[in-house]
């Protein structure tokens, strides 16, 4: 029987965008629905029921749901190409660290919103300040553990790629967050996943995402 | 060589007697060393200097941290007996999902009923019963979350069933009442070894609970 894989995503969304590098990697065709998050699909609402978000893969029918689990789905599914390490310890770790950088994307990725569409200096100023902090905590992490393997793109790489979305608010609101200065192992990274043929893949193309992000902060400001 | 297994926790933790809990349906010994969460050991800041936090599980002098994925670590070191994940992919990943679903929303959801000021307890209590009886429908009518045997899903979920006791005090509500099929479930559970000797009592947990609440000046 064919392979039937399917993706509910979203462009923008660095979760989303993991999954497809995951599918790339492993040379799996999919098809991708686009969804519209103010106006779901029956479909979507039908294959994650409890969360009601995407990414959302559907393979024979079967959904899955919540990036990460997906990703080791992926990887278990179909084993060439690894992903994740062999080795017990060496996964352990790696789920360790893919769960840490989500866990402070949730709290930089707000602060970052915050500074973007802000009313006033002030605001923008603190929601700078708030993301640097969490920024500063993954910049140690990296510094001191290396926790990414850096040659290949696995797992920790692909959920890594989330930093790219700071880069990207900072082009949005002319501002630098992850200067080099500050955070050179995150700057190193982040030049990667611009640089490298294969990290590249995390990233949606750069001019639409920016205008995207420009385009929803002139929405907010409009509506003020 | 013999395995060296450590393992670091605090006895009131949900969190902590996940790990105990597939220790022993491994049938492993290991040292257990009570930590004192006011006052970290130099041994758990160095073994998990990210988050400082419990369960920490050293395996021959590697630590590994974050409960779930002690137990997966565990499974797929000891995999000669009491397999918690399926072999199956997709029932892996929904094994995993539902795991994830339990860390996500119970234990926030619960904080909510017991270590809040006065107000937020009506909004935990509901959401929380939301929660359990989400649960109860994708256990249906399986003896386990894994379906015939107990799993990965049992394993997170288990651990919360010494603390409801703890949850229906403070939330003044019966999960009995609410969710009759997942209190079937917990005690068919606690007939399990590797269960009843893991989780605390109830009483204890309630006990500990109300401590806290005084110091923090709710109770």
């Amino acid at each position: 029987m064919a392979e039937e894989v399917k993706l509910f995503g979203k462009w923008i969304s660095p979760f989303s965008r993991r999954i497809e590098v995951a599918l790339k990697l492993k040379g799996v065709e999919y098809e991708y629905i686009e969804e519209d998050l103010f106006n779901k699909s029956p479909a979507l609402l039908n294959y994650n029921p409890v969360h009601k978000k995407i990414p959302v893969l559907v393979h024979n029918g079967k959904p899955i749901a919540e990036s990460l689990v997906i990703m080791e789905y992926i990887d278990e599914t179909w084993k060439h190409n690894p992903i994740l390490p062999i080795d017990p310890f060496e996964k352990a770790m790696a789920r360790f660290w893919a769960k840490f950088i989500d866990d402070k994307f949730w709290a930089i990725w707000p602060a970052v919103k915050k500074a973007m569409t802000s009313g006033g200096e002030k605001e923008r100023e603190e929601g700078i300040e708030e993301a640097q902090l969490h920024l500063n905590t993954l910049e140690t992490q990296l510094k001191e553990k290396k926790f990414f393997g850096g040659e290949r793109l696995g797992f920790v790489e692909i959920s890594a790629s989330l930093i790219i979305w700071v880069v990207v608010s900072q082009e949005v609101m002319g501002v630098e967050i992850l200067t080099q200065e500050k955070f050179p192992a995150l700057h190193k990274l982040t030049q990667k996943f611009v640089d490298d043929d294969v990290f590249k893949q995390c990233v949606p193309p750069w001019e639409p995402l920016v205008a995207y992000f420009k385009d929803q902060l002139g929405a907010l400001a409009a509506s003020k | 060589m013999a395995d060296e297994i450590v393992l670091l926790s605090i006895w009131p933790s949900m969190f902590g007697m996940r790990v105990r809990v597939a220790l022993a349906e491994k049938g492993l010994k290991y040292e257990y060393k009570e930590e004192d969460l006011q006052n970290k050991s130099p041994l758990l800041l160095m073994m998990n200097p990210v988050h400082k936090k419990i369960p920490v599980l050293i395996h021959n002098g590697k630590p590994i941290s974050e409960s779930m994925i002690i137990v997966e670590y565990i499974d797929e070191v000891w995999n000669h007996k009491s397999p918690l994940l399926p072999t199956d992919p997709y029932q892996r990943a929904q094994a995993r999902f539902w795991a994830d679903y339990v860390d996500k929303k119970l234990y926030d959801i619960g904080k909510k009923i017991i270590w809040s000021i006065k107000g937020e307890e009506e909004t935990g209590k509901k959401e929380f019963i939301e929660c359990l009886k989400l649960l109860e429908g994708e256990l249906g009518d399986n003896p386990y979350f894994g379906g015939e045997n107990f799993g990965f899903v049992d394993v997170s979920l288990v651990t919360f069933s010494c603390w409801f006791h703890t949850y229906e005090s403070y939330g003044n509500f019966s999960i009995e009442t609410e969710c009759p099929k997942l209190v079937a479930w917990t005690k068919r559970c606690l007939e399990k070894e590797s269960v009843s000797s893991s989780l605390a009592d109830p009483h204890k947990i309630h006990n500990f609970a109300s401590g806290v609440r005084k110091r923090l000046g709710i109770e």
